[in-house]
């Protein structure tokens, strides 16, 4: 698709690191590069018909000096009446076929060969990222490797939910995508400046919906093949952190929680194979940092009230003890 | 002596003060109805007003921890749902029962009895809806005022993650005001078609009828569907139905689309009584008669059959195919082409005409203006892929906001105004009214135009709190600053309505020297309306009346 | 079409309005049958919804019975449409001044609406017993069960009316000017009868 109406190519400091006026992703520049034209219009739009009232309700005021007679009543006329239907039909119908394209191209073969393909799945209230590729399972902060404007490569997104219907937005990437249960969609981003780029939720799913926070980190590609290649690898094993592990297996931790090589292996709660591996803990909400972990599984709704994760009631030592281990899976 | 005399022959009697609670409870009259409707209004826009004012204090700093997510979320569900239901709904049901007999020349509604019922049904049900706070706890404790959000999306709503019987609240109160809504509105069409005075033909109708038959018809069309859809909510959650059970192949995209054939049709429904206010008023204070009365008619009959196509508009980000895409964008862009025909209408009407600016007056330039602003943010809105940016953003919260308060709202505050002289038999305080207006807009403004800001800067909705570094705290501190001025503003119209009640001056009755046939009986007006029912020749009876050198109905 | 401005008047009382000088009656259409008419169009629209969800949710059931298990109930239809028909015949006896006629016409519709209910209830205890299927089996239970019991309940609130007007009529209280109330009811009871034709061709016909 052409950039016919984006005449500068450069990108806007973002304001806001959540800006839809910074995108740097296609869908998201297609969508900004619609969205002046529609600016434009509808300003125009607006700055007609305002000063035209503006101006009737000046120019026709009662004046104080008013002779008490009526003005003349005129009750309509067919030419003005057609002027002022014809036109909004015409615009109406330039904004329909400039967007009905956007539409199109942004939908139209959505999987391009070549595509990284990643399943996303919501939960209340975090993220899962499955990439069935490379056999590469995560949680709550996705990565991405960079695509390579000679050579784009596109980052196919596979959308499900595991409960109630949430939304996946990441403002500079794309315009945002329901994830709904038993209705799978489809979406595709392919920035090329490496980066970390926010969003959260966008479909009210429930008491922390709020707090679904979104990561997105988009890397060079040889930064990107060294994340997957140590994300594939199973958790290891670590001689001090035995207590800890035993503790996570023997309580019902390993219900929910998957870590890879060990019998823990949940799937209602995300990965924890690589948890250290990642910047925040609990969707994004707080830093991933030894005090912050031991609050957590001391009482994850100290953090974020109805959290689906309950207080496991371990005592301070065992809560040690789990943390140290949690601490090994890098 | 008794003496058995006509009542024809006496003086309409004002109504007595006397007049005790048992009279109002079992009053079919439609002007005592309407009354109820519109305090009942009153008093839930009171309730919503506290609950805007609750979370914009709450979200007025990141981070803020004045009310928990749970009872945050309760309150957005309580503060959409009873705006919509109990506010606007009422208000505008309240004026309709009001005025249409009244500018129809009748005595009453078609159906009184049902008139009086179907009250009674919609405050029941708002009551019911704010039981739930009080009454809700079911199982596992949980679950007192529902938290699903004013839609209630599936599987939301279903029994594995709305426990207790919060969301049972929202469901059975709307069913209960719904059946209300539709035997108003069968009363309605029945009163516009079947009670019409003598000479009065469809064409010779106040817009303000054909406005509130049209709404009607939209009502009982977008109302059924809801009916419906929250039926089968409740065979999903107490019989075990899998209407929208997604374990079971059930479909949540299905709860969607009927709760919005229902959801979009109903917003039209409370603009177009809107509409009617506005063309009454804006024609009297121009001194022009209405500019294109069959354009007029015309375009709010076909707003009304598009509205009943666009529905989807609201799942532009669900995932629909390119076509469905497509198709429902088209019909949002067409919907804008016959609402901008009467913007110019009334504009053309004001033109060459002699304008003054008392309270009515201003507030419909108020609507005027930002009804504007709001149909543009709407048509930046179907298209498609800006939605899919701005969709479920602050942007809609600001978008939807201004049709509601700086349409519906300013333009229910003219006829507020414009119609209190004749309600009360007194004219409302000037200088009051003013302060009003201008706190209103000041305040209206403040909020929902900074209000579009953090949409564009990626904050969704629904949110209890939002991080820090993503900025959007300075305008949601400005927003909240504008909530606060609204509620000034609001007390100060509430005052002007209590203190003119009593205090103000008698108003007469024909205070605007307008064309219309309430106009033409006592302030207030007698329980039977009119002395001998009226015939009528033209559109504005009383401009004949008052030019009979020259009346209309030798032009129309 | 414009004309100059002309000095204001200000009186302006309902009795000094010019008569018409057109003595044309003035007739407008009788609200009672508007009033059930924007009724059906309510009521429809509800159907329509139930409808809707039937249709999509055919041959989506995971597991469960299908509607193959379903035999078209073909005498409980045609009771249920000549039920129409004796409406009718019974009102057209009430204009003529037929009250005897009328009154056994009237408790023919009855029957016939009394017997269609008897009928689906029969109906549903061999889905329900035999075939193992209810409101919360599979899409299917809940959808049928729900499309269906919409419609009986709308036969069920149309004989309950119709059983107060016997009463009535027993009473003797039924006259020749009743006639139009008893066609507004007429409305409804024909409209249950084309619901059920729709309702009968998609579960029936169509969906099996």
């Amino acid at each position: 698709m052409d950039g016919a109406w984006n005449a500068h190519c450069t990108p806007m400091l973002p304001m806001s690191p959540t800006s839809i006026f910074s995108p740097e992703s296609t869908p998201a520049r297609w969508v900004f590069d619609l969205s002046l034209m529609v600016y434009t219009i509808t300003g125009v739009i607006f700055v007609v018909v305002f000063g035209l009232i503006i101006y009737a309700l000046v120019r026709f005021r009662k004046k104080a000096a008013d002779d008490g007679r009526e003005p003349p009543q005129i009750y309509g006329s067919r030419q003005i009446e057609l002027a002022w239907t014809i036109i909004p039909i015409l615009t109406v119908l330039v904004l329909f076929l400039a967007s009905a394209r956007v539409v199109a191209f942004t939908q139209r073969d959505s999987r391009r060969p070549g595509s990284l393909e990643v399943n996303v799945v919501g939960h209340q209230f975090w993220w899962e990222y499955r990439y069935p590729g490379l056999d590469v399972v995560t949680a709550n902060e996705l990565h991405v490797p960079a695509s390579d404007p000679a050579k784009p490569r596109r980052i196919l997104l596979h959308l499900y939910s595991a409960d109630v219907a949430h939304s996946f937005w990441i403002p500079r990437l794309a315009g945002k995508t329901d994830l709904i249960p038993n209705f799978p969609n489809i979406m595709w981003i392919d920035p090329e400046r490496p980066g970390l780029y926010l969003g959260q939720c966008a479909q009210f799913c429930g008491a922390q919906h709020a707090k679904m926070l979104l990561r997105v980190y988009v890397q060079t590609p040889e930064d990107f093949a060294k994340w997957a290649a140590a994300q594939k690898q199973p958790a290891q094993v670590n001689e001090g952190a035995l207590h800890g592990k035993e503790i996570f297996e023997r309580t019902a931790c390993m219900s929910c929680h998957t870590i890879a090589g060990t019998p823990a292996n949940g799937r209602f709660g995300p990965d924890l194979t690589h948890l250290m591996s990642r910047d925040t803990l609990a969707s994004g909400i707080a830093d991933n940092t030894r005090a912050n972990l031991r609050a957590w599984i001391k009482d994850p709704g100290a953090l974020k009230p109805a959290s689906l994760m309950p207080a496991m009631g371990l005592d301070d030592s065992e809560l040690d003890a789990v943390t140290d281990y949690l601490m090994t899976l890098r | 002596m008794a003496m058995q005399s006509m009542t024809l022959s006496r003086p309409p009697v004002a109504r007595s003060r006397t007049d005790g609670l048992y009279e109002w409870v079992t009053t079919v009259d439609h002007k005592r109805i309407g009354v109820m409707y519109v305090l009942l209004a009153l008093g839930f826009l009171v309730i919503g007003g506290l609950e805007a004012a609750a979370m914009r204090l709450q979200l007025i700093r990141p981070h803020a921890d004045y009310v928990s997510p749970r009872v945050f979320n309760q309150i957005m569900t309580m503060h959409g749902t009873t705006m919509i239901f109990f506010v606007a709904m009422p208000l505008l049901f309240g004026f309709i029962n009001y005025l249409v007999p009244l500018m129809i020349g009748a005595r009453d509604m078609a159906f009184p009895r049902l008139n009086a019922f179907s009250f009674w049904l919609t405050a029941f049900g708002g009551l019911l809806l704010y039981y739930s706070v009080i009454g809700g706890y079911g199982l596992y404790g949980d679950g007192n005022a529902p938290e699903v959000g004013w839609w209630a999306y599936a599987p939301l709503t279903a029994r594995a993650f709305s426990r207790g019987h919060s969301s049972d609240y929202w469901t059975l109160s709307l069913l209960v005001s719904g059946f209300g809504t539709i035997l108003t509105s069968i009363n309605i069409i029945a009163s516009v078609l079947c009670t019409r005075c003598r000479g009065m033909t469809l064409g010779k109708m106040p817009l303000f009828a054909w406005m509130s038959a049209t709404m009607a018809v939209l009502a009982i069309l977008a109302i059924a569907p809801l009916t419906a859809a929250q039926m089968m909510l409740m065979v999903d959650r107490y019989l075990g139905g899998h209407f929208f059970d997604t374990q079971a192949g059930g479909s949540a995209v299905l709860w969607m689309h009927f709760f919005w054939i229902f959801g979009h049709p109903e917003v039209y429904v409370l603009i177009v009584p809107t509409f009617a206010f506005v063309s009454e008023i804006i024609p009297v204070f121009s001194r022009k008669a209405m500019f294109g009365y069959p354009i007029m008619v015309a375009a709010t009959v076909t707003i009304a059959f598009i509205s009943l196509s666009v529905w989807a508009h609201h799942m532009f980000t669900v995932g629909m195919s390119a076509s469905s895409t497509t198709f429902f964008m088209i019909t949002t862009m067409a919907i804008s082409v016959p609402t901008g025909i009467k913007i110019f209408n009334w504009l053309a009407t004001m033109w060459g005409g002699k304008i003054s600016f008392k309270a009515p007056m201003l507030f419909c330039i108020g609507f005027l203006l930002q009804f504007l602003v709001a149909g543009l943010t709407g048509v930046m809105l179907a298209t498609a892929p800006l939605t899919w940016q701005l969709g479920n953003s602050y942007f809609v919260v600001a978008h939807f906001h201004y049709v509601i308060l700086g349409g519906i709202f300013f333009g229910t505050f003219g006829g507020f105004y414009y119609w209190y002289p004749k309600v009360v038999g007194r004219m409302y305080s000037g200088t009051l009214a003013r302060w009003h207006f201008w706190l209103f807009v000041i305040g209206f403004h403040l909020t929902f135009d900074f209000m579009h800001i953090p949409g564009f800067l990626g904050m969704p909705r629904r949110i209890y709190t939002y991080e820090p570094g993503r900025g959007w705290d300075v305008w949601n501190f400005i927003v909240a600053i504008g909530a606060a001025v609204q509620i000034v503003a609001t007390a100060v119209f509430i005052l002007n309505v209590l203190w003119s009640a009593r205090r103000g001056p008698l108003a007469g009755n024909d205070p605007w020297d307008a064309w219309t046939l309430e106009w033409s009986t006592t302030s207030p007006p007698p329980a039977y309306n009119f002395a001998t029912l009226p015939t009528v020749k033209s559109r504005r009876p009383l401009w004949d009346l008052k030019h009979p050198e020259d009346p209309d109905w030798k032009y129309e | 079409m414009t004309r100059t401005g002309s000095a204001s008047e200000k009186e302006s009382t309902v009795e000094t309005m010019p008569r018409t000088t057109d003595d044309a009656p003035w007739t407008l259409p009788s609200a009672g049958k508007v009033g059930m008419f924007a009724l059906i169009g309510a009521e429809s629209a509800i159907f329509v919804i139930f409808i809707t969800a039937y249709t999509f949710y055919l041959g989506k059931s995971v597991s469960g019975p299908t509607p193959e298990i379903l035999s078209p109930p073909i005498f409980l239809s045609a009771c249920l449409l000549s039920s129409s028909a004796t409406l009718e015949a019974s009102i057209g006896n009430l204009k003529r001044g037929n009250t005897r006629a009328f009154a056994i016409l009237w408790l023919a519709t009855l029957a016939l609406g009394a017997i269609f209910l008897v009928g689906t209830g029969f109906e549903w205890r061999h889905l329900i017993v035999d075939e193992g299927l209810t409101i919360s089996t599979n899409l299917f239970g809940t959808t049928y069960y729900s499309l269906v019991g919409l419609h009986g309940f709308h036969v069920t609130v149309g004989l309950l009316l119709m059983a107060l007007v016997a009463v009535f009529a027993g009473l003797g209280k039924v006259t020749r000017d009743h006639e139009s109330k008893l066609e507004v009811l007429s409305l409804y009871w024909h409209f249950v009868d084309i619901v059920w034709v729709v309702v009968f061709t998609l579960v029936y016909v169509v969906g099996r």
